[in-house]
């Protein structure tokens, strides 16, 4: 999906980078703990995540994250949304549970991460 | 070769991640792949977090030479009681606060070790705690 197409499927709002709405996005990962994302996500992701600090954004700019969809309608404070208009990370926020959010992208054709590790071969996609 | 020191204070969340992000720069410039340059970059923000998070303060060293990438934490207490049980998924003393900010899944160890290609710990009480993780150039 481009992440136009998932801010249209999660009726979310863009809080940053609408430059790169055109972005491809191969897989999700939810969590509201960063070492869970550092464990499962692989290239092309996008984060669901109610955690707003900004270890997030810090957090996407180490997996190189495409987007980060805030959900249960919270919205990170300005300063943090500034630093991810800067690193050009879009973000959004959904008035939506996690659940609903990761159900409706799913349907939507998106996937999670394999609940393996990488292999090497596959880490370096 | 490229050698840098990072000094890492305890408790310092506000400038969590910088050491990891120079890190991953530094890299890049020297045109490490994709795939190492991420599992270097993941390994160091667990690193660097663990300092921030649960020990005294203390340092990480980057060395890079033609075959290896090599990270190298070293901090001056409290120590791990368990070293075992502490890479153990899962397994985590954070505390609320942390847990708040999105730490304490207990992953950071295992993590560490399963991006790098070969992984040591010593840990001391009262001494602290010293990590090498090193990465293969390809
Ligand atoms: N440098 C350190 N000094 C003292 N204790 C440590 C240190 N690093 C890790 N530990 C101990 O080992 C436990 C497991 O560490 P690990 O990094 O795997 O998980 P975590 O830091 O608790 O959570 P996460 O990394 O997933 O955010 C910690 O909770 C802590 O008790
Ligand atoms: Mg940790």
């Amino acid at each position: 999906m481009t992440i136009a197409e998932i801010v249209k499927c999660l009726d979310a709002r863009v809080l940053c980078g609408e430059e790169n709405l055109g972005q491809r996005v191969t897989s999700a990962c939810c969590s509201d703990l960063m070492s869970d994302a550092l464990a499962f996500i692989h290239e092309n992701a996008m984060l669901l995540t109610g955690i707003t600090n900004a270890h997030v954004v810090r957090t996407a700019g180490i997996l190189d994250l495409k987007c980060v969809a805030f959900v249960r309608g919270k919205v990170p404070p300005p300063d943090v949304i500034g630093m991810a208009r800067e690193a050009g990370l879009v973000t959004m926020t959904v008035n939506k549970t996690m659940f609903t959010c990761a159900g409706l992208l799913y349907e939507g054709g998106l996937r999670g991460a394999p609940m393996c590790w990488p292999s090497r071969d596959e880490a370096a996609g | 070769m490229v050698r840098a020191e990072y000094e890492i204070a305890s408790g310092a969340y506000d400038c969590a991640g910088e050491v990891s992000s120079d890190i991953k720069r530094q890299l890049k410039q020297l045109g490490i792949d994709a795939g190492t340059l991420r599992r270097v970059a993941v390994s160091s923000y667990e690193m660097e977090m663990n300092i921030i998070i649960h020990s005294l303060g203390g340092v990480i060293n980057l060395t890079v030479d033609n075959e290896w990438i090599t990270l190298f934490s070293k901090d001056r207490g409290p120590g791990i009681p368990d070293v075992e049980l502490a890479m153990r998924e899962g397994f985590s003393t954070a505390g609320e606060d942390a847990r708040n900010m999105g730490f304490g899944a207990g992953m950071g160890l295992p993590n560490m070790k399963r991006n790098a290609d070969t992984f040591n710990i010593f840990s001391q009480m009262e001494e602290g705690t010293r990590i090498t993780i090193t990465f293969r150039v390809i």
